[in-house]
Order: structure tokens, then sequence, then C-alpha cells
């Protein structure tokens, strides 16, 4: 059998008996990236040495019997993470040369759940985009239709496991970059509650809305790196201390008798012919399942794309204004003093759409424009975030499309810089408001594009929707479905 | 237009950013582009609604006032562009 096609959990089986050692996947993984990555791009840095070494370890751990939840498992995560020892360019030509002195703490907790780390991802330059396209090493590649996007901003991290190059990853979802490409790639993505995961050694966007969470190939072995990453943390004052559950544990617990809530706003006109249909397929799966199924509403969904990105791009400018070329970093100096040299390094090292971002976001916060533009969109917030608790009173989660369209064509939305933040309308309200939500295959479209069903939950509430999106993959095969590589 | 291309040219420098004429132009046409598309939200009243910073309701996590330990001086420099006597190296800063 081709390790492409194990799950985590077979893995792990295999690993505990002996059938397959740990350096003998993690030869098989690498050997799966170097045959494949040429077409995807999904790589950004390769860690084979550090990889043989971990997987090396791992077998005497499982040797000894002391495995645990990851031992010896290859996995990868987005250039975002900060690694130690490793290169993180977080897919910008100003961290080119930049080679981290620490771990980030889901990185930390990888290594302490014996994962072995393979490599780092590639993703959209400070993972501003939503479709892997801004990154200084160049565009990632759809593995079911190399001339297509593969969502972004964690586009490697949902390309890399629907190839079967690693069997799951982390990215990072500040407005949908984990669940979009998810759908894109037809894979399973999961955005953790704010505050679920630790952001500490997390390149930072975003920060009211940056989280970090789960890809993988079925919705157990999501479940599995949820738990692994999950947890408070001292070092990241905005983590929860709250028990995390073991999301295993009631898996297989079922939707029977749950309420199901269909936001009206998510069903509009312009909504892809082919994605309603699969979407509407799914709505009829979780009837036969026994979910009760109401319409619900979000009445401020529109202005949610117009709230994202006044306070995405302010939180952007003031987190980005560390990069300046004297810590860290490429710098540039042609010798006119220290604004110069800020200047410089600045403007050689950051892409077109992070300037616009940065742009966008000073401009917001500047004299005599805050109150219109950044206090205005943190009072629009309350009132999408009072939606959400409006209807979780009525419901238990919320289904709904994860883009209005499959994979879109490289090159297609490059020039219009709005039509692809309104490409993410259906993600961003989920960081806005602060809760959970996933991306779970559910269809192909026509031209055979994954398309992908968003399961929103309540804060805190990650069992719950994996419990849900558990029953739609039993009771249907799009999971199996796998791009011929 | 909601922007002119001398407003931008003051943002870029609050931002230590500068641009070419040609990224100049480009960046004033997208960014009145998307402050058109934002006034959006004037339609929607706020009066009386608490702006919202966080999505976690929390205020201040404070820790005890105690030393912990550090990533150390030969680590925090390793990635400096310049440096010396452990210090960042940046150019003059006083003439």
């Amino acid at each position: 059998m081709k390790f492409q096609n194990l799950t985590i959990q077979e893995m792990r089986q295999k690993l505990k008996s002996g059938d397959l050692t740990s350096v003998e996947l993690t030869r098989a993984c690498l050997a799966r990236i170097k045959a494949t990555d040429s077409q995807l791009n999904a790589f950004i840095t390769v860690c084979e040495e550090e990889a043989l070494a971990a997987a090396a370890i791992a077998d005497q751990q499982l040797a000894a019997g002391n495995a645990e939840l990851l031992t010896g498992i290859p996995v990868a995560v987005k250039d975002i993470f900060n690694t130690l020892d490793v290169r993180t360019t977080c897919g910008s030509k100003i961290l080119d040369n930049y080679v981290s002195p620490y771990d980030a703490t889901a990185i930390v907790k990888l290594r302490q759940q014996g994962a072995v780390i393979v490599g780092k991802l590639n993703m959209d330059e400070f993972a501003m985009g939503s479709s892997s396209e801004n990154s200084a090493a160049g565009a990632v590649r759809n593995p079911w239709d190399q001339e297509r996007v593969p969502g972004g901003s964690s586009g490697g991290s949902a390309a890399a496991v629907a190839a079967g190059q690693v069997v799951a990853t982390l990215g990072t979802d500040t407005g949908g970059s984990v669940r979009q490409p998810a759908s894109h790639c037809g894979v399973v993505g999961l955005k953790p509650t704010y505050g679920r995961v630790s952001r500490y050694g997390v390149i930072a966007f975003a920060s009211s809305l940056d989280q970090v969470g789960p890809v993988a190939g079925n919705v157990e072995d999501c479940a599995l790196m949820l738990g692994a990453v999950a947890g408070y943390d001292p070092a990241d004052s905005t983590s929860v201390d709250c028990p995390v559950p073991d999301y295993l544990e009631n898996l297989q617990e079922g939707v029977a008798g749950k309420k199901i809530g269909l936001p009206k706003e998510y069903f509009i006109d312009g909504l892809d012919a082919d994605i309603k249909q699969a979407v509407d397929a799914a709505i009829a799966t979780y009837r036969q399942l026994g979910a009760e199924i109401v319409e619900v509403t979000l009445p401020h969904t529109d202005y949610s794309v117009a709230c994202y990105y006044l306070i995405a791009m302010a939180e952007a400018s003031s987190n980005l204004a560390r990069y300046d070329g004297v810590r860290f970093g490429v710098r540039k100096d042609n010798g006119e003093g220290l604004i110069g040299m800020y200047q410089q390094t600045r403007s050689a090292g950051f892409g077109d759409e992070v300037k616009r971002r940065i742009m966008l976001g000073t401009y917001a916060l500047s004299s005599g424009y805050y109150d219109a533009y950044y206090l205005k969109a943190q009072k629009v917030r309350t009132l999408i975030r009072q939606d959400f608790q409006n209807v979780f009173e009525q419901v238990d989660f919320l289904l709904t499309p994860v883009a209005p369209t499959p994979a879109f064509k490289i090159g297609e939305k490059v020039d219009d810089p709005l039509q692809m933040y309104l490409s993410d309308i259906f993600t961003i309200p989920t960081n806005l408001a602060g809760t959970c939500g996933l991306s779970l295959p559910c269809g192909f479209s026509q031209e055979g594009l994954p398309i992908g069903l968003q399961l929103i939950g309540k804060p805190f509430a990650e069992a719950e929707i994996l419990q849900a999106a558990y029953a739609f993959e039993q009771a249907t095969d799009w999971a199996n479905k796998v791009p011929t590589l | 237009m909601k922007i002119s291309q001398n407003d931008v040219e003051h943002v870029a420098r609050l931002a230590r950013l500068s641009l070419e004429p040609d990224e100049l132009q480009t960046m004033t046409r997208q960014m009145d582009v998307m402050l058109g598309y934002v006034e959006k939200l004037n339609e929607l009243d706020t009066t009386g609604i608490e702006p919202m910073a966080h999505a976690v309701p929390m205020s201040n996590a404070f820790r005890k006032d105690e030393s912990q330990p550090v990533i150390g001086i030969e680590r925090a420099l390793q990635n400096a562009p310049a440096s010396g006597e452990n210090c960042f190296k940046v150019p003059k800063v006083i003439e």
C-alpha cells in the first residue's frame, strides 16, 4: 500500500505493530514530496536531515513502547510558524534569510507529541491573500488542476495534504485561510475558536483574528491534530484557560436531534450553481441523519468584508512595523541615514499586496481618519458578533458554503484586489465573531474541482462540529477521492 | 476621489515605504476603490454600540513579576543584519 493513502490512525497502528518504522515512513514522505513538488510548489523548505533524525528518535520511542499521539508521523507546517534553526520566511523576501531562534508553541506541542516535521509550506506573503499567489517563493498550484489556485493563504498546507505529500499540516486562518484552501483542495480544515490554540511564535498578521488550524485528509485526523496543538499557553495572553476535550472520544456521536441553521444571507443569487447543488445535497444528507434544518438570519453579513479588511489591515500595518532591517531580515541601505534604511528595506522587502494592506491600514489608523474607519469597523464587528450570538440561541451550529466559487485560475484575480477580497465573504464572519468553523469535502463541480461545506460552531464547540462533520463523512464518500499526480 | 496622490505619498511616508511613480499611481487607484467600498459601513447606525477590540471577553492578563529564562544575546543577535559589542548596529542617527 502506498503511504499517501494511509490516515494518521492507520500510520499509528502500523508504527505500533512494527509493520512500518518512522524512518521508512519519513523517507517515503520525502520521496513523494520530491516526486510531486515541482508540479505544486507547496513547500518552501524541506527539512530532510532534521526529519530523518527526528524519525530515528521516534523509532526508539516506539520500540520502547512510549508512543504519544503523533510519534513518528511526518507532518508539515505553514512557513508562518517559527521553527527552531529552520529558515522561516512567511512567504516574504524580507525574511528570506531568517532562521528562527525558537519554536512556536504549536511546534513545541507537535514535537512533544512525537511528530516528525518534514518541512515548511508555501503561503501568501504574511498570510495576506486568498490564492497563495502572493509568495516570494512563487505561486502554489492546485493538485486537482494545476492551472488553478489552491486557495489561500494556507495554500501549501491544503495542497500538500490533497496531493498525499504529508498526512496532515498546520495552517493559520485570519479570514478563511485554512477553510478556503481546504475547500478548494478537497481536504478537511478547521479554524478553532480564537484563543483555543496559542499564537506564540506564529508570525502575526492581524492579532485579534489570527488562529492556528489543522488540515488533514479526513475528520478524525483533523480532530487528532487539533487535540495535539490546543490549549492554554502562558506565553499567549489571549489563549484561553479552559480544558481541552478529547476530540476523538465522542466523534461518532452523530447529529440526530441537532438543530442546524442555514443563514439565508449565505445562499444568495450569484452563488455558483455547482456549489449550490452540492450544499443542497449535504443539507438533505443531514436531514436523513436526523438533524432538524431551520433557516436563520445573520443580517450584517453583507458588511463583514468591509469590516474585516479595515480591522485586518489596521492591525497588519501595526504588526508589520517591526520589519525595519534592524533586528532580523534583509536590510537594504544605500547610506541615506536611518529613515532611508527603513524605507529602502521595506520597499524592497514587501510584495505589492502587503504594501497595499500596510498603506490602507496606516491610512485607517492615521490622525483624522481613525474614528471614521477603524473605530467604525470595530463597532460593526460588535453587530456581527451579536448576529452569531442570536442565532446560536436558536440552533446548535450553522451550515454554509465555504466559498462562492470553486478554485479560480492562477492570475484571474491578481489585478483586482477587491474581487479577491470578496471571495472570502463566507469565511470572514467566523473570525470577526471569534467562533469556530471547519471545511469538509461535499462534492465536485462539473469541471472536477472540489467543493467544500462549512460548519460553524459556537465558541469552543469544536467537538460538536467535528462530530457533525464525521457523521457526514461516514454517510458520503467525498473524502476518499484523491487527485491523480 | 476618496484619496489623492498627495495623501498617498503622505501615508507612504508614515508607513516608511517609498513608492516609485508608477507604484504610486496604482496604489492611489486601488486605495480609492477600497476606501469607496468600505464606505458601505456608514449605512449602519452604530450610535451607542461598543467597539469590539477582541473576540475573547477578557481584560488584562497579568503574571507575577518574576524573572524567567530568556533567549540569550547570541540567539537574539543571530539574525541581525549588522551587530557588534552585543548590540544591533544601525546607520548613524545623530550627526
